[in-house]
């Protein structure tokens, strides 16, 4: 029904290779992650705006995209995310591709079945079948529903809508500059201090990922049966455990070094400007725009 | 089993914010409590690790793959307070330095994954592997089935929330305004993958795991009894 990035991306390409799948998912992330803070340095429109209130103001359109009950309310927002991209000199294909690949078409591939009278019930649109001796289960016409079609192509924008927004802010923020911004919702100084460092490790972990996946690829002539597989992969995880356990105390020993005393420090110099204000009073004047079509 | 943004009502990723705060408050009290300066790096790697382990494919008989989430794995091995905090914090940096998974939904997505996966998992491990001595097949045999019926405890969870939406959030001619199916049908849906593909998966990779760190390291698996961790 929901299903996380990897597994939409393998039921969308069909690769049944664990190898092959674990190192398409690795690479795919580090891309990311690269890409990210590439379009992030560019001198865009939302690039200059400051992280508190961009993470601020983005929450608030997640929250009117996820509220409003109107399509052309979302149809509006999915545009103005456009409008955005490009605005902040985010190639408009790569972030339309970015954004449609996987999540929305998988949410499209889901609603599929809703927009039919079998799951939702309504004004029917046009008859698809005619069931000759339907079993008790099943009406005796299947057609499309107004409800179901509305409903469906509502999912499907909201979805859209939501990512846009939310790769948007991943594109256009420094990642240590968005973990700074945490500061404003009131996020632990700790919790900071422990995403920054969790947010560095995963990078290497990837890269030590990657090197186990593909010393067994080059390794590996012929099949191999399913419980060598899960063997391997097993012993894999478990180094990758162990190696955790103590590349953490080697961490602890370099902080300790460096002067850590178990209370983190954060640097923090931002200030609003004119730019800032302009970009927050936008937003709210939309936020009041939505809410009042909304409610009539 | 990441449910993105646009699938459930903001009323509905409301009430798992709220669902999911005080289980927060509690993890960070328990961390506080044996909170020492070697416990920031270790959360950290382990978070790192939790990200990491979400990212391997395992196979599955009969040919597929399937992807686990080792909240049970890191709950055996650090405890479930610092497996709640471990993956909750991999899944926020997923949804907001990676895009993938949902910034509103991610109160639900920590409830199934980092809540209800880690602790019914080391419960289930728990009852099974008790007084067990440490070279016991027993612990891998509970840690696989912790696994098991953790993942699909998680999975239940998030079907549930689902399955809610069109009888909650609907326009008054009946048109679903969030996920579109009901409980009879994401129950099923969800139930499937998990009872057979994804679920066999988190039991290989739990127990296959716990197995090889009886052989080569056990002292990781007293890692939680240990003062200086997060128990």
């Amino acid at each position: 029904m929901a299903l996380c990035e990897s597994c939409r991306r393998g039921f969308l390409s069909r690769r049944h290779d664990f190898v092959a799948k674990t190192l398409a998912d690795l690479t795919e992330a580090m891309k990311r992650a690269i890409f990210a803070e590439r379009y992030a340095r560019e001198p865009g429109l939302l690039q200059a705006i400051d992280p508190r209130v961009k993470l601020v103001t983005f929450l608030v359109l997640l929250l009117l995209a996820a509220w409003t009950r109107r399509l052309d309310v979302l149809g509006g927002l999915y545009l103005l995310t456009l409008g955005l991209a490009i605005a902040s000199r985010i190639p408009i294909d790569f972030f339309v591709k970015r954004v449609w690949l996987f999540i929305p078409i998988f949410a499209g591939m889901v609603a599929l079945p809703a927009i039919f009278n079998v799951v939702t019930p309504g004004k029917p649109l046009f008859t698809v079948l005619t069931l000759v001796g339907a079993p008790c289960f099943l009406p005796a016409q299947i057609f499309v529903t107004e409800q179901g079609l509305y409903g469906a192509l509502i999912f499907i924008l909201r979805v859209a809508t939501s990512v846009s927004i939310a790769v948007l802010l991943v594109l256009t923020t420094r990642w240590t500059r968005l973990l700074k911004a945490l500061g404003v919702l009131r996020f632990p100084q700790i919790g900071i201090l422990v995403l920054g460092m969790t947010y560095r490790y995963i990078f290497l972990f990837l890269h030590n990922m990657e090197s186990i996946f593909l010393a067994r690829r080059s390794r590996t002539v012929g099949r191999s049966n399913w419980q060598e597989k899960e063997r391997w992969l097993a012993a894999s995880i478990g180094s990758l455990l162990g190696k955790s356990y103590h590349m953490s105390n080697e961490v602890y020993l370099a902080m300790v070094s460096r002067g850590w005393n178990g209370r983190p420090v954060l640097s923090d110099h931002f200030t609003l400007c004119r730019r800032d204000w302009a970009w927050l009073g936008f937003v709210f004047i939309l936020s009041v725009l939505i809410i009042w079509v909304g409610m009539r | 089993m990441h449910i993105p943004d646009g699938y459930l009502s903001p009323v509905t990723c409301g009430v798992m914010y709220a669902a999911s705060a005080p289980i927060w408050y509690k993890a960070t009290k328990k961390i506080e409590k044996t909170l020492t300066s070697r416990t920031v790096p270790l959360l950290s790697i382990f978070s790192a690790f939790s990200f990491a382990i979400m990212m391997f494919n395992a196979p599955v008989p009969g040919g597929t793959t399937a992807h686990a989430v080792g909240g049970t794995l890191i709950a055996i091995v650090l405890g479930p307070w610092a497996a709640t905090i471990g993956v909750s914090i991999a899944l926020l940096i997923q949804a907001l330095f990676f895009g993938d998974g949902g910034i509103l939904s991610f109160g639900a997505n920590t409830f199934n994954m980092a809540i209800v996966l880690p602790f019914v998992g080391y419960a289930v491990y728990q009852l099974i592997s008790r007084n067990a001595p440490a070279s016991s097949s027993r612990h891998w045999i509970g840690a696989a089935i912790g696994g098991y019926v953790g993942i699909n405890a998680a999975a239940l969870a998030a079907s549930i929330e689902l399955g809610l939406q069109p009888l909650f959030f609907h326009m008054a001619n009946g048109t679903p305004l969030y996920c579109p199916y009901g409980l009879a049908q994401t129950i099923p849906a969800m139930m499937l993958a998990h009872l057979t593909v994804a679920g066999f998966a988190e039991a290989v990779v739990t127990g296959g795991v716990v197995a090889f760190l009886q052989h080569t390291m056990p002292y990781l698996l007293k890692l939680r009894l240990r003062k200086d961790t997060v128990a």
